[in-house]
């Protein structure tokens, strides 16, 4: 069978160009997807390409590449406005995923409860798809398109995550909810960041929803609704400003507990985000 | 490949893409990393990748070439491992060696932790026995010092570490998948998808011939005996495969056959089977309904068994009391979830069949094995190893059957190692329940009169069905004298997976019915809950249900007592923030040791070499809860020698006597009892001889017995045919009187009585529920060893707290452990065990059964709490937060 484990970028994509493959990076999802079975589908393992563990700052924009574990983003010194992405990490699964799963990965398997992509989304973050001749950047709600479906072509490898300086600003604050403690799938998630002014008034504000719609969804409404606000005051959610969210019956809860209680985990992040 | 194991140089040969957990197990032979899911849902696969945690089950072996790995056989007997010992943080051992390389890589960064670090980084550890308590205990406290070995006649009642517990915190115990023969085969079941389907079966020859590495396939007309098996002689109905007709989704149709690699990379789609799926009916209600089909021809209405228990005059008193609560409570399907999935080999020697594997029952394994390839009972031997977690479904034949027939056949070993998904959907489970419950009481509070109506969901075959059915009415009463009495039960077939024994045969679910039951009806009273229960507790001389009267033992109204001074602690007003409300509630139990009105006798032998080795042959399966120490704790005293100085031989049945199953809390009773007098009879051979006094001081060693004065050389008697110059083999089976029409009798010699109370917060914004702490007194009348007892209670607890807040098994849907969730170390409160010893008239040294009581009480006292929380009482579990919350929204509409 065939097995690839490049080492360079220009490598790995000469290698999606040739065949379709199985990407594989800490193989978090990549191994339970096949039960106890050997896979047998040619595999291009991402794991030993140079600079894909990179989390970095440049001039405008914070960039995490695309082996960056969950672990690495504990680890790493991050500005306050990803707070939510740092306790997403430390809630994701287990440190055992934590330590070699990707964050990018997490989002290439775009299930509806990926932990990463609320509190990428309050971020602005994009992603960079590349082939051997191309590139191109789209922004998560354009790159995942629905349960288990993205953009990524066959011969794309998302190589990196882009945070642009401009929303790397406030702090933000991320609430999973789940029927247990560890080892847990979210029965809704919710990210927020605020940027308050010197008057005490939001400036900025992202909220975002997981595991309540195929794919996590920003509340612009709500987030329009709270600029130019008190930051002290308290927020009423209404369900106008919750439209977006298509939350389904499943064995984790039901679609009307959903919808009540990420009323209240918004309400909770923002908060939390403004104290 | 090139890496490190364990700080040496090794070479793997296996493809790239296999996982680091297959590749230590299967190449280098390093058995300790265990497989429990394959999907990173349970962490028992952990191990180090240069010093970081990682489940080996998700790790290709191309990205480990070059790195540093360590396993459970790398740690060097540190004081890890011996605290892990020493605080009893190891029950069946099969998650030990990932909590230890979880614990590991903590320690090497963190030395001395805080409960919540430990916690954070064992959370992705599973582990089903331990309620991770002493778990915790042991990280945090690695420089336990030694309990010194208990001097002879001291081991009953001594707090001594698992006399068995040095192999499973080395890594070194042998599980079911733990030991494959060289050139064994390797079988794979083919399952149906559909809950009920027709099928057909064609051209095999052509399909072995397409498939290279598969050498046969088995169905049901090649069983050469009986295609038949069950754990209840009148109740024999589940086929090794399916005939024409699969009956749930995951029964057996067919199997194959081939080398380790060919059914590893076997694609069961490809095999030839057709499937015409049929209207299945998966619930009582479905079933029982006058369109449906029958689940079983034979068995007309699909109702399997029925059970009754009644006493006084029931509709006089309802008619004479002052009040009455009526409720209907539902639970569903719940799943054991240990840790090891079935596993084992079997092969054929001449015309006898060995069978290796983990089991809680072996003598009853060798008797349906017998009867599945026509062989008589003394041509199957049944060889236990390890077993990585049980309680109640690895009483029934799993694997067993399939490689036994293709073992016969072939006659080559055969191995199998279910995979998660299989064993879950294959396997049995807790019975769903339906229950109708009326109680009443006068206007003191006494209760006058219980009706319980129960309806059962027990699967598509009956395993332990019936047991169930006639276990509840007897129950359901509660440790409460209740003067009018009716109690039916149900069990209804249905194309479900089979339900079978579970921890407690159906009585945690009917006791979650009664005990919030009597919260209303206390509170219709104006009575305190605790008061309540006190007042109508049980006492010795008054009769129970079934018109049985103790004269001594009965310990409920002990055990609720002992729960006054935190039941007072904590009705005391907390503050906290206006969404979060503190939530108490109690609940109680009663749980009656050994089979119900049937013949239920254990054997021990205990043997004396030439060399003077004192043998005990230990027949009761230790599934984790500790009969390997606490029989022989008890052998020891009984014989009067240190309980270190006795040598196991454990329950093969070539070797050991029938020590009976481990179910209904009956080995520390009943085998405990047969230990006593093996001990006491071989002790007494011994005074014979020497002419003694009787408690003159015994010691064995070095081929000569000494006592008093007095000694025997060893080497110049005659052996027995096992081999012994002295030897003692006795038996005990509990006085029982079996049970009239209206279930009036004597169902068992001796029952054990607990009471647990939950401290608990609700986040009425989220319905979330957060335990704080659980105190639980249980009545064992007297604790042979009080570490096993407590590791049972927070082992028991928390499978209470699965059951009441997240357990839920739907067939075909939640067959894996990240959807059906079971408690980790985070959804644990602080357990306070209080033990209580109210002798018993017949068990050993007074004591009584305990390992199914423990998780009676959890679930109700939790919902009770719940209640008294935010006035929500749910009443289909589990409690899951969307539950909680429409409950909360209920109220608040009222």
């Amino acid at each position: 069978m065939d097995y690839h484990q490049p080492t360079t970028l220009a490598e790995a994509l000469q290698l999606a160009a040739e065949k379709p493959c199985l990407m594989l990076s800490g193989g978090t999802d990549v191994f339970p997807a096949h039960a106890a079975k050997q896979i047998s589908a040619p595999v291009l393992d991402l794991s030993r390409v140079e600079g894909f563990r990179r989390i970095e700052e440049t001039a405008d924009e914070w960039l995490i590449a695309a082996g960056a574990t969950w672990t690495d983003v504990v680890e790493a010194k991050l500005p306050p406005a990803f707070n939510a992405l740092q306790q997403a990490a430390r809630d994701v699964g287990s440190i055992q995923i934590q330590n070699r799963a990707s964050i990018i990965g997490n989002l290439c398997n775009a299930s509806p409860a990926a932990d990463g992509a609320p509190p990428l989304m309050v971020l602005d973050a994009e992603i960079t798809l590349a082939t051997r001749f191309t590139t191109r950047r789209l922004a998560l709600d354009q790159f995942i398109l629905g349960n288990r479906r993205t953009a990524r072509g066959s011969d794309e490898i998302a190589v990196s995550l882009h945070m642009p300086k401009s929303s790397v600003n406030g702090r933000s604050v991320f609430l999973k909810l789940g029927a247990r403690k560890y080892l847990v799938i979210s029965i809704a998630m919710v990210a927020a960041r605020v940027v308050v002014d010197a008057g005490g008034r939001i400036s900025d504000c992202a909220v975002a929803v997981g595991s309540c719609a195929p794919v996590a969804k920003r509340l612009r409404r709500l987030e329009q609704s709270l600029i130019g606000a008190q930051a002290a005051a308290p927020v009423t959610i209404t369900n106008a400003m919750l439209d977006g969210l298509s939350p389904i019956d499943d064995v984790r809860a039901t679609a009307a507990y959903r919808l009540s209680a990420v009323k209240e985990l918004v309400a909770r992040a923002l908060a939390g985000a403004m104290a | 490949m090139k890496l490190s194991v364990n700080g040496k140089a090794r070479d793997l040969t296996c493809p790239p893409v296999t996982r680091l957990a297959d590749a230590l197990r299967d190449e280098l032979k390093l058995t300790g990393t265990k497989i429990g899911c394959n999907a990173g849902d349970c962490g028992a696969c952990t191990v180090l990748i240069d010093g970081k945690s990682a489940c080996a089950c998700l790790v290709p072996v191309a990205q480990v070439e070059g790195a540093a790995i360590t396993t459970v056989e790398g740690l060097d007997g540190n004081g890890l491992q011996t605290a892990f010992l020493r605080h009893g943080a190891a029950q069946c051992g099969i998650c030990t060696p990932g909590m230890l390389m979880a614990a590991t890589e903590l320690l090497a960064h963190t030395p001395t932790p805080s409960r919540v670090q430990v916690e954070d980084a064992l959370g992705g550890v599973l582990c089903r026995c331990t309620g991770y308590a002493k778990i915790v205990d042991a990280v945090m406290d690695i420089a336990i010092a030694d309990v010194p070995s208990p001097a002879s006649g001291d081991a009953v009642g001594a707090r001594i570490e698992r006399l068995d517990g040095g192999l499973k915190v080395s890594g070194e115990e042998l599980f079911g998948a733990d030991e494959v023969p060289e050139h064994s085969l390797h079988l794979h079941v083919i399952r149906s998808p559909h809950h009920r389907a027709r099928f057909t079966i064609a051209d095999t020859e052509a399909f072995l011939r397409n498939n290279n590495g598969l050498s046969a396939v088995f169905t049901a007309k090649d069983v050469p005996g009986l295609n038949r098996f069950g754990v209840i002689p009148a109740f024999v109905d589940q086929p090794v495969f399916a005939v024409t007709e699969a009956i749930f989704k995951g029964e057996a149709v067919a199997a194959v056959v081939g080398t380790a690699e060919a059914i590893k990379t076997f694609d069961s789609a490809t095999f030839p089977v057709h499937w015409e799926v049929l209207q299945a009916a998966q619930s009582p209600g479905a079933a029982l309904h006058a369109d449906s089909h029958f689940i079983q021809p034979g068995r007309p209405k699909n109702t399997l068994v029925e059970g009754h228990v009644e006493r006084g005059e029931i509709v006089n008193g309802f008619a004479q009391s002052a009040h009455t609560v009526t409720q209907r409570f539902t639970t569903p399907f719940i799943e054991h979830a240990y840790i090891e999935p079935e596993a084992g080999y079997a092969q054929r020697v001449g015309n006898r069949m060995e069978i290796y594997g983990c089991t809680q029952a072996p003598h009853m394994d060798r008797e349906a094995i017998a009867d599945i390839l026509g062989l008589a009972r003394t041509d199957v031997r049944v060889m236990p190893s390890a077993c990585g977690g049980g309680f109640g479904s690895k009483l029934d034949l799993s694997f067993q059957p399939f490689i036994a027939v293709a073992a016969w056949h072939l006659n080559r070993p055969v191995a199998i190692a279910y995979t998660r998904a299989e064993s879950m959907a294959s396997t049995t489970k807790r019975h769903p329940s339906d229950i109708t419950i009326k109680v009443a009481c006068d206007l003191e509070g006494k209760i006058t009169a219980t009706d319980f109506e129960g309806v059962f969901n027990t699967g598509a075959y009956a395993s332990w069905g019936p047991t169930v059915a006639n276990r509840v009415p007897v129950h359901a009463s509660g440790p409460y004298f209740t003067p009018h009495y009716r109690a039916h039960s149900k069990a209804v077939l249905t194309n479900c997976a089979p339900a079978g024994a579970f921890r407690g045969f159906g009585v945690p679910q009917s006791m979650i019915a009664l005990e919030c039951t009597l919260d209303l009806l206390a509170e219709r009273v104006g009575m305190d809950a605790l008061e309540f229960r006190l007042l109508n507790a049980l006492r010795n001389g008054e009769p129970t249900a079934t018109g049985q009267v103790f004269q001594k033992g009965v310990g409920i109204a002990e055990c609720l007592e002992a729960l006054r001074p935190a039941w007072e602690r904590a009705k005391q007003p907390q503050a906290r923030p206006l969404h979060i409300k503190r939530g108490v509630g109690i609940a109680t139990c009663w749980y009656g040791c050994g089979n119900t009105s049937l013949p239920n006798p254990s054997t021990i032998r205990i043997g004396i070499t030439p060399n003077g080795d004192v043998v005990l042959h230990q027949g009761a399966i230790d599934i984790g809860q500790g009969s390997n120490t606490v029989i022989t704790q008890i052998a020891a005293d009984a014989l009067g020698i240190p309980v270190h100085h006795l040598k196991l031989v454990g329950p093969d049945t070539d070797l050991t006597p029938d020590a009976g199953k481990t179910s209904a809390s009956r080995q520390t009773f009943v085998s405990g009892n047969a230990a006593k007098k093996s001990g006491e009879a071989l002790r007494a051979l011994i005074l014979r001889e020497t002419n003694v006094a009787d408690d003159a001081i015994l010691t064995i060693a070095d081929g000569t017995i000494t006592i008093a004065t007095r000694s025997i050389a060893l080497h110049d008697r005659p052996i027995n045919q096992h081999g012994y110059v002295f030897m003692s083999e006795e038996t005990y089976d509990p006085p029982t009187k079996p049970l009239d029409a209206m279930g009036q009798g004597e169902p068992y010699a001796v029952y054990g009585y607990g009471a647990q109370l939950v401290e608990l917060n609700v986040d009425t914004k989220l319905g979330t529920v957060k335990l704080i702490r659980i105190t639980a007194a249980h009545d064992v009348g007297k604790a042979i060893n009080p570490m096993l007892v407590e590791g049972q209670i927070e082992g028991g607890i928390a499978q209470g707290i699965g059951m009441a807040l997240m357990e839920d098994f739907i067939p075909g849907r939640t067959e894996n452990l990240h959807d059906y969730l079971i408690p980790t170390f985070g959804d644990m409160p602080e357990i306070k065990s209080i033990i209580i010893e109210v002798e018993d008239g017949h068990g050993p040294h007074g004591a009584k059964g305990l390992g199914e009581h423990v998780l009676i009480p959890t679930a109700p006292a939790i919902l009770n709490a719940i209640r008294n929380a935010c006035g929500a009482l749910v009443r289909h579990l589990p409690a899951t937060p969307d539950k909680v919350l429409a409950a909360i929204q209920e109220v608040e509409r009222l």
